[in-house]
């Protein structure tokens, strides 16, 4: 199925869609406040954007000067050009310690390498440790969000969940009571889990130091209490020096949340006496992806989730309507690039309205990137066949004078005296909308009696 | 080829030409640092207290925190509190402390996170499994925003290092904040002056 298709099933709700909405909508305000009270913030935005063009352009040596730092300290460096071999890399160090158990924070890489299903296919029984991660993985979902995994679910469907899986009394939906019991249940397994993987949000090249960001402490939790630590990166997470981690975190919360600052962020250096340390580094097209003018600044994105809160298409639709581990509008500017047929559809869940490039904190140009995929989408032929016919027609239609007018008058004609022609399902423009009543005459007739007499 | 080369060789074909790194300058503000601290840090549902010597620390945690329960000083000025006890070389066995008590370097006052390493942690999983943590931050400790602090952090050779701002803390139900989620259910800032 495709946005649309999955959008118009989360859309029979409307209450729910009402609601989604206004949760996402207060977000992004909350992310307002938080600016407005930063001196400097639009400095900080445009210095990150700065930072991340010169990552890009020197990350060869940047990725060399992580590894060689990294090595120094001890951490064995991974390298994977695709999902498959992230995920080999990290059942290959979980099958060395033979453990069957594990625990894992919020990586958004895990999540578009499709790392749990790998493992529970290998017998890992991986828990998510997120608490919202762990809620949409107990209904056996994606999260909906990269920043807010489960902001699709009400809190009554929460206690529910929990009363099946963690014993919950039924029809307790209190937030604090559900939190502490999800607090109990995830500190058995962090008690009892010898190999914790975490994502990254920086790569400290100077320093070969990684930095995870959580409100939680899920992941220090987690990788402290263990044996093993597993970091895993995309290669575009690479900062050059530690003093770039204060333009970022500065910018990362705050646009997430409205925070100032999330409650943790751990700088990853050396593992602990006796502890195991590794940095799986995946390439997975972004190499690929530099090597392109108009889409090389995706690469730049810090994951905060401010594009998904202002986004009308996204508050409305839901994060699972774009099929995809990132939804959202910069999901929209990724998820094509590693697979045009499959993603083709979603650089046109948007209405172009920029907001999403206005609150990006590095600048990313998401609504120009998001046009300029629709360009190439259907120059390589991926538009689905009633998008491929219509822009024919337009194109014959717009091309030609003659044709324009005629179809001008027809259409005039049309909803005027035979408005089932066009009021009718088979027009999904018409879903939800009434179709404007047609004015007497085009501008060109009108332009012909009143200005030529003139 | 491995995947290494793979990917390097890539990079480095597909990679554009160098685009310079920005200075960076960024300004201070007016507010009174310790004050913005103060604010920011309850804000995001820390507890601040401010002491004039370490005597006050201890009455203040004999007071409010349950002796039958396990606290964990690991600074050396607060011998009254605590014990001085080493700590066993598992952290699965801090599992049922009730307080940490930690000296954090400094503290950040556009978002009330405090620096600390594991130098000064006990065990690296102490702030972290600790059901209440407690910091003692010298009033003079207070920089403006993350800019100073890491230019305070240049040279600094820790192995692990964390800003902790505020008890942990989620929303993931409904947006509605708890505390406690798997740390600390509650944060306690001792400023002291010295």
């Amino acid at each position: 199925m495709n946005h649309a298709e999955l959008a118009d099933h989360f859309n029979k709700d409307e209450s729910r869609v009402d609601w989604h909405d206004k949760t996402l909508w207060y977000i992004r305000e909350k992310r307002d406040k938080a600016a407005w009270q930063t001196p400097d913030w639009e400095l900080l935005r445009s210095t990150a954007s700065q930072i991340k063009n010169n990552v890009l352009s020197n990350l060869h040596e940047y990725l060399l000067q992580f590894e060689r730092k990294a090595q120094q300290h001890g951490v064995t460096v991974h390298w994977a050009s695709t999902p498959e071999e992230h995920n080999q890399i990290v059942y290959s160090i979980i099958q060395k310690h033979g453990v069957s158990n594990i625990v894992k924070s919020k990586s958004m890489l895990t999540e578009e390498c499709h790392l749990n299903e790998y493992l529970s296919r290998h017998g890992i029984d991986v828990v998510d440790t997120d608490l919202g991660e762990r809620i949409v993985q107990l209904a056996d979902e994606p999260p909906s969000h990269i920043v807010l995994p489960c902001i699709h679910w009400k809190k009554e469907e929460i206690g529910e969940l929990f009363h099946k899986h963690l014993g919950t009394p039924k029809g307790n939906a209190d937030p604090q009571f559900l939190t502490a019991a999800a607090r109990e249940h995830l500190r058995q397994r962090f008690m009892t889990s010898k190999v914790a993987i975490t994502g990254v949000n920086f790569g400290v090249a100077e320093t070969g130091e990684v930095v995870v960001c959580t409100n939680e402490g899920n992941a220090d939790l987690g990788v402290q209490l263990a044996d093993v630590h597993i970091a895993c990166m995309g290669i575009e997470k690479i900062i050059p020096q530690r003093k770039h981690l204060g333009v970022f975190l500065r910018l990362l919360a705050r646009s997430a949340t409205g925070q100032p600052i999330t409650t943790y962020s751990s700088h990853f250096r050396k593992a602990r006496e006796g502890q195991e340390m590794h940095i799986v580094l995946v390439d997975n097209g972004r190499s690929e992806r530099l090597a392109s003018d108009d889409f090389r600044n995706a690469l730049k994105c810090i994951r905060c989730g401010a594009c998904f809160n202002t986004c009308p298409v996204y508050r409305r639709s839901g994060g699972h309507s774009y099929h995809t581990a990132v939804a959202g509008p910069i999901g929209s500017i990724l998820a094509p690039g590693l697979d045009m047929k499959q993603h083709g559809d979603l650089p046109f869940a948007s209405t172009l309205c920029g907001s999403c490039t206005h609150v990006c904190p590095v600048k990313i140009d998401i609504h120009d990137q998001l046009f300029k995929w629709r360009q190439v989408i259907v120059q390589k032929g991926y538009a689905s066949v009633s998008k491929k016919a219509g822009m024919k027609l337009m194109t014959l239609v717009l091309s030609n004078p003659s044709v324009y007018k005629i179809a001008g008058a027809t259409g005039r004609w049309l909803i005027k005296y035979l408005p089932f022609v066009v009021n009718n399902r088979l027009n999904s423009w018409y879903k939800q909308r009434e179709m404007p009543t047609a004015p007497k005459q085009s501008f060109n007739e009108w332009y012909n009696q009143n200005r030529k007499q003139s | 080829m491995s995947s290494r080369e793979k990917i390097l060789a890539a990079v480095h074909a597909n990679q554009p030409d160098v685009s310079p790194l920005p200075e960076l300058h960024f300004s201070i503000g007016e507010e009174n640092h310790v004050d913005r601290f103060k604010t920011v840090l309850a804000g995001i549902g820390g507890h601040v207290v401010e002491v004039a010597n370490w005597n006050q620390i201890s009455e203040f945690i004999t007071l409010n925190f349950s002796e039958s329960k396990r606290i964990v000083n690991t600074i050396p000025e607060l011998t009254a509190v605590g014990g001085s006890k080493a700590l066993e070389n598992d952290p699965h066995l801090l599992e049922d402390v009730d307080l940490a008590i930690l000296h954090g370097h400094f503290g950040v006052a556009e978002n009330g996170a405090i620096w600390i390493t594991e130098d000064r942690m006990g065990d690296r999983a102490l702030p972290f499994i600790t059901q209440h943590l407690a910091f003692v931050i010298d009033k003079k400790e207070i920089v403006p925003n993350l800019h100073e602090a890491y230019s305070r952090l240049e040279t600094s050779t820790h192995q692990f290092g964390t800003f902790i701002a505020g008890p942990s803390k989620t929303a993931d139900i409904e947006q509605s904040l708890v505390l406690g989620a798997h740390g600390p259910k509650s944060l306690l800032v001792f400023l002291i002056e010295r």
